[in-house]
C-alpha cells in the first residue's frame, strides 16, 4: 500500500555536517559502488566515455556560495540523497504500490519488481533524491543501504550506509532520529540541525548541520585603513584632460 | 518541466476525446446508426489513443496493469480506473445506440460524469505536486474540465455551446498564465530554504554535483525564454479560442468547421505543450535554475 505508516517504530536516517564536507565526493563513488553491486538493478551510466556521459546516482555533493552582507564568501560543499521524509510525497503519488516507506525503520524504498517507471514520484520529490535508471526502466533511490545495516555476515563497523563508512571527514552520521539520546539527535540538538525546505511539509528524518560561524570583516579593519582609502574619486588636473580627450575620441 | 511528446498528446488528445464522449453522453437525441459509430469512433480513438500513447513514457510498459492497485492514495492510479470505467461504460451506452437504436439515458449520463471524472484525475495527478508550485492550484482541474468540454462540444458539432465554452477555457487560460507566474515566488521555496543557508547570506549555485546533465535536469529542469513563452501563449489563444470563432460565425460550412477543429486542437497542444515547459520544479533550486 502506498499509504504512508502513522508512525515508525524507528526513523533512521542520516545526518549530514555542512560544517566539515569536504567536497571530496567520496560519498558519491562508495554509494554508487556499493548500489551497483549489491541489492536491485545496477545503478547504470549512458555514454560514460563518450561526448556525453550521464548515470544514475542516489547520492549527489552540491557546492554552494554564501554571501554574508558583511563577511566573507564561503563556499558549502552540499551533500544530498533521499531523507527519508515522514509525509513523503513520494510514496503516495505511486500507482502501483513500489514505493513504500517501512515501518519498521522509516526507510522509503522501491520494490524494483513492481515499478512500472512512470516518473511520478521522482516529481513528486522537492529534493531530486529519486532518478530512473534508463537501462533498468525502474525507479532507483537511496536505501540508506538496507542491505548493510542488519547484514550480519558483515563485521559490525561495516554495518553502516556505505557513504557514512567511506566519508574521510568524517561528515556523516548514520541513526535512528525518532530516539532523542541517541548520537545522532544529540548532535542535532546541540548544532541546530535543520531540515530541507521545511516549507514543503515532507518532514524529512535525515538533518543537515549548518556551518559554524566563520570570519567576519568586522574587528579586523587595521587602524591604518583609512590612510588606504582611494584618493581621487573624480580624475583630475592631466588624468582628467587624458580622460575627456579619450572619451571624445 | 520536460515537455515529453507522449505526455503532451495523451493530455490533449485524451482530453478531447473524453470531452466528445460526454457530450454523447449528456444528449438526449444522441446519433444512432452509421453516424453515432462515427462520433463515438473518433471519441474512442482520441480518448482511448491518448491512454495507449501515455504508456509510451512508461520505463516498464508491460507491468501497466499494477497501476491499478493504489487507487487508495494515488491519482494516477484513479485515473487508470475511472478511465477505463468510463470507456467500458459508454461503450456499452455506444453499442446499443449504434447496433439496436436503443438509447438508454441513465448508462449515457453515467458515462459522461465518467469522463469528466477521468479528466479531473488527470489534472489532479499534475495539481496534487506542491513541487510545482505552477500547476499547484485549484484552477488546473478547472482548466483541464474546461478544455475538455470545450473542444469535446466543437467536436460533437455545438457550435454556440462550444464557442462558449473555449471562450471560457481562453479567459480561464490567460488567468492561470497570469498567477501561475507567481506561484514560485509565492510558494516560498527558494534556494535559501533549499539548502538552509539563507540565514548566513545570499546563496549561489557554486558548482554543480556533475559536469554533464542526469535525469533530474532532463525530466525537470527546462527553461523557457520569456519572451518567447508569451508570443507561444499568444499563438495558442489564437488558435484554439479566436480563429475558430472566426471560423465558425462566418457564413457555416463544413469544411471550415473541420479547419476550426484543427485549429482548436493545434491551439490546445501549444498551451499544453507550455503547461509543462514552463513549470518549474523546485529541484531546479538546488541547480541553480531560476
Ligand atoms: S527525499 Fe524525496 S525520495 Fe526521499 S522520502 Fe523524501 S520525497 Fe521521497
Ligand atoms: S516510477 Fe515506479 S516507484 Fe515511482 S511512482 Fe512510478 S511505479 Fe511508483
Amino acid at each position: 500500500m502506498t499509504c504512508l505508516p502513522e508512525q515508525t517504530t524507528r526513523s533512521l536516517g542520516l545526518v549530514i555536517d555542512l560544517d566539515t564536507c569536504v567536497g571530496c565526493h567520496a560519498c558519491v563513488i562508495s554509494c554508487k559502488g556499493w548500489n551497483t553491486e549489491n541489492y536491485g538493478a545496477p545503478l547504470s551510466d549512458q555514454d560514460p566515455y563518450g561526448a556525453d556521459p550521464s548515470g544514475t546516482f542516489l547520492n549527489r555533493v552540491h557546492s554552494y556560495e554564501v554571501q554574508p552582507d558583511n563577511a566573507p564568501a564561503q563556499l558549502v560543499h552540499f551533500p544530498k540523497s533521499c531523507l527519508h521524509c515522514q509525509d513523503a510525497p513520494c510514496v503516495t503519488v505511486c500507482p502501483t504500490g513500489a514505493s513504500y516507506k517501512r515501518t519498521e525503520d522509516g526507510i522509503v524504498l522501491v520494490n524494483e519488481s513492481d515499478c512500472i517507471g512512470c516518473g511520478l514520484c521522482a516529481w513528486a520529490c522537492p529534493y531530486g533524491a529519486r532518478e530512473l535508471d534508463l537501462a533498468e526502466g525502474v525507479m532507483k533511490k537511496c536505501t540508506l543501504c538496507v542491505d548493510r545495516i542488519y547484514n550480519e555476515n558483515l563485521p559490525e563497523e561495516d554495518r553502516t550506509p556505505a557513504c557514512v563508512r567511506t566519508c574521510p571527514a568524517g561528515a556523516r552520521h548514520f541513526g535512528d532520529l525518532s530516539d532523542p539520546d541517541s548520537d545522532v539527535s544529540r548532535l542535532v540538538a546541540e548544532r541546530g540541525g535543520m531540515d530541507l525546505m521545511p516549507e514543503q511539509g515532507t518532514r524529512p528524518v535525515n538533518k543537515y548541520l549548518p556551518p559554524r560561524p566563520r570570519d567576519s570583516w568586522q574587528g579586523e579593519v587595521d587602524v591604518l585603513a583609512p590612510f588606504l582609502e582611494p584618493v581621487a574619486e573624480e580624475p583630475r588636473g592631466l588624468l582628467a584632460w587624458i580622460d575627456k580627450t579619450l572619451e571624445k575620441l | 518541466m520536460h515537455p515529453a511528446p507522449s505526455i503532451i498528446a495523451f493530455t490533449t488528445f485524451s482530453g478531447l476525446g473524453l470531452g466528445l464522449l460526454f457530450w454523447l453522453g449528456v444528449d438526449p437525441e444522441a446519433p444512432t446508426g452509421w453516424i453515432g459509430f462515427a462520433f463515438f469512433l473518433i471519441g474512442y480513438l482520441l480518448a482511448g489513443g491518448g491512454l495507449m500513447v501515455s504508456t509510451l513514457h512508461l520505463g516498464r510498459p508491460e507491468r501497466a496493469l499494477k497501476a491499478f492497485t493504489q487507487w487508495r492514495s494515488s491519482w494516477l492510479s484513479r485515473e487508470a480506473w475511472t478511465a477505463c470505467a468510463a470507456l467500458i461504460v459508454m461503450g456499452l451506452y455506444a453499442a446499443l445506440l449504434v447496433f439496436f437504436g436503443v438509447q438508454v439515458h441513465v448508462l449515457g449520463w453515467l458515462g459522461a460524469l465518467l469522463c469528466l471524472a477521468t479528466v479531473f484525475t488527470t489534472s489532479m495527478i499534475y495539481t496534487q505536486l506542491k513541487t510545482v508550485p505552477r500547476w499547484h492550484h485549484w484552477s488546473t482541474p478547472v482548466l483541464f474540465q474546461l478544455y475538455a468540454l470545450g473542444g469535446g462540444a466543437l467536436l460533437s458539432g455545438r457550435v454556440i455551446t462550444g464557442l462558449v465554452l473555449i471562450g471560457l477555457a481562453a479567459l480561464a487560460q490567460a488567468g492561470w498564465w497570469l498567477g501561475g507566474d507567481q506561484r514560485l515566488a509565492a510558494s516560498g521555496t527558494t534556494i535559501e530554504s533549499a539548502t538552509g543557508l539563507g540565514h548566513i547570506g545570499r546563496v549561489r549555485a557554486f558548482e554543480p554535483p556533475h559536469t554533464g546533465s542526469n535525469y533530474l535536469l532532463r525530466e525537470m529542469v527546462f527553461v523557457v525564454a520569456r519572451k518567447h513563452a508569451q508570443k507561444l501563449r499568444l499563438i495558442a489563444l489564437g488558435l484554439m479560442a479566436v480563429l475558430p470563432a472566426l471560423l465558425l460565425l462566418l457564413p457555416f460550412g463544413h469544411w471550415l468547421a473541420a479547419v476550426a477543429v484543427l485549429a482548436h486542437v493545434a491551439g490546445v497542444l501549444v498551451s499544453r505543450w507550455l503547461f509543462f515547459a514552463e513549470a518549474e520544479h523546485v529541484v531546479g533550486l538546488y541547480y541553480g535554475k531560476r
